[in-house]
């Protein structure tokens, strides 16, 4: 896909001093920059989960016998299996896949939209970003309903060793399994659902900027391809921690 | 800030086999997805190490075609594509030095 900025070379394109490196805009290549050290972030986040799983002893019966117990980490399967109106009924992965499903196809439209962006297509421009900002915001949605499961847990709940019952999980108990899996869920997912919203504030920015005509007048839509960067970047650290999180 | 409109600007008309390259890597990502689901639930308990080999595998290949195509890395210069690639490198190390502390803190307590 051709989603280079098709700018003219004229003075507004130059940096300060003279040339243009790399041959990218500044704020592309400072929105490269910040995805780089958000990445090392997300890596930190998704490597302190790794060594804390492996310092725990993993589950070694089969998947059927699986039940919570505090001695063990969880099998993922086993946690996320819940779906909205289907309760009681096991369906081990499928609501986090459906997010997948949600946070790619926002992707897309954001390419979409970029793609529109360079055709200074406005109407389309706006299109593709409603649906993009539509693909976030369910996703968001997703993910408050996959949290108050995850708060609230199971009708069983987990039987300790005193006798007590734990119901679902919070940053001191949890009935899935060690108090650290709750709290790496909800730091990792929590941090990036935070940048899912940050994303859709911008997304709405950017829409809000093409609707009023704003990019027009500016002569080019570089605008949505670096909060394009942005959003696409948020759906690669979700693919990150599917795979991480919910599957390995 | 609003103005009136000035719509004396004509949109290109839309190139078709640009647009068919960006759902057919849609595709590509769906159809990837898909298949670590049918990883997850399909193939044997027994098989955990080889499942985990395949997730990563699947994972580098949505990874490469979000980062190459969709944010259009492999299309800029190739020395802007380094630079934004090597640096992660680092990540390689953490996870190798931090999983040699893992595997200590494990054996010291429950061997």
């Amino acid at each position: 896909m051709a989603n280079q900025a098709t700018l003219p070379t004229s003075e507004k394109d130059l940096w300060s001093g003279g040339t243009e490196p790399f041959k990218a805009s500044y704020g592309k290549l400072m929105m490269w920059f910040f995805l780089i050290s958000d990445a090392f972030t997300f890596s930190a986040f998704l490597i302190a989960y790794g060594v804390i799983r492996f310092r725990h002893p993993g589950y070694d019966g089969t998947l059927s016998d699986f039940s919570f117990s505090q001695s063990y980490w969880p099998v993922p399967e086993k946690v996320f299996e819940a779906f909205p109106f289907f309760h009681g009924v096991e369906l081990p992965l499928v609501f986090v896949g459906l997010m997948t499903f949600i946070l790619i196809l926002s992707s897309v439209t954001m390419v979409l939209a970029v793609e529109a962006g360079h055709r200074m297509d406005r109407q389309a421009v706006e299109k593709w970003m409603i649906w993009t900002i539509f693909g976030g915001l369910t996703f968001l949605g997703c993910q408050a309903w996959e949290w108050s499961h995850f708060i609230h847990g199971t009708d069983a709940g987990t039987k300790l060793l005193d006798g007590s019952i734990i119901y679902g999980a919070n940053l001191q108990t949890n009935q899935y399994g060690p108090p650290d899996f709750a709290a790496f869920f909800f730091f990792i997912t929590g941090f990036h659902g935070f940048h899912v919203f940050s994303g859709v504030a911008l997304n709405f920015l950017i829409f809000y900027q093409a609707t009023v005509g704003i990019l027009e007048r500016r002569g080019h839509y570089e605008m949505v391809e670096k909060v394009g960067l942005y959003w696409h970047f948020v759906d690669l650290v979700w693919v990150f921690v599917f795979t991480f999180f919910y599957l390995v | 800030m609003i103005e009136p409109e000035i719509s004396s600007i004509n949109p290109e008309p839309a190139d078709k086999s640009k647009i068919w390259k960006i759902w057919k890597v849609a595709i590509i990502l769906g159809l990837v997805t898909a298949a670590e689901f049918y990883v997850a639930l399909q193939f044997p308990e027994s098989w955990k190490s080889f499942k985990i080999f395949l997730f990563i595998g699947m994972t580098f290949v949505k990874a490469g075609y979000i980062i190459g195509e969709f944010m259009h890395l492999a299309h800029e210069q190739k020395s802007l594509m380094w630079t934004i690639l090597i640096p992660c490198v680092f990540v390689v190390w953490l996870l190798g030095a931090l999983f040699i502390q893992a595997d200590a803190i494990y054996q010291a307590i429950y061997s």
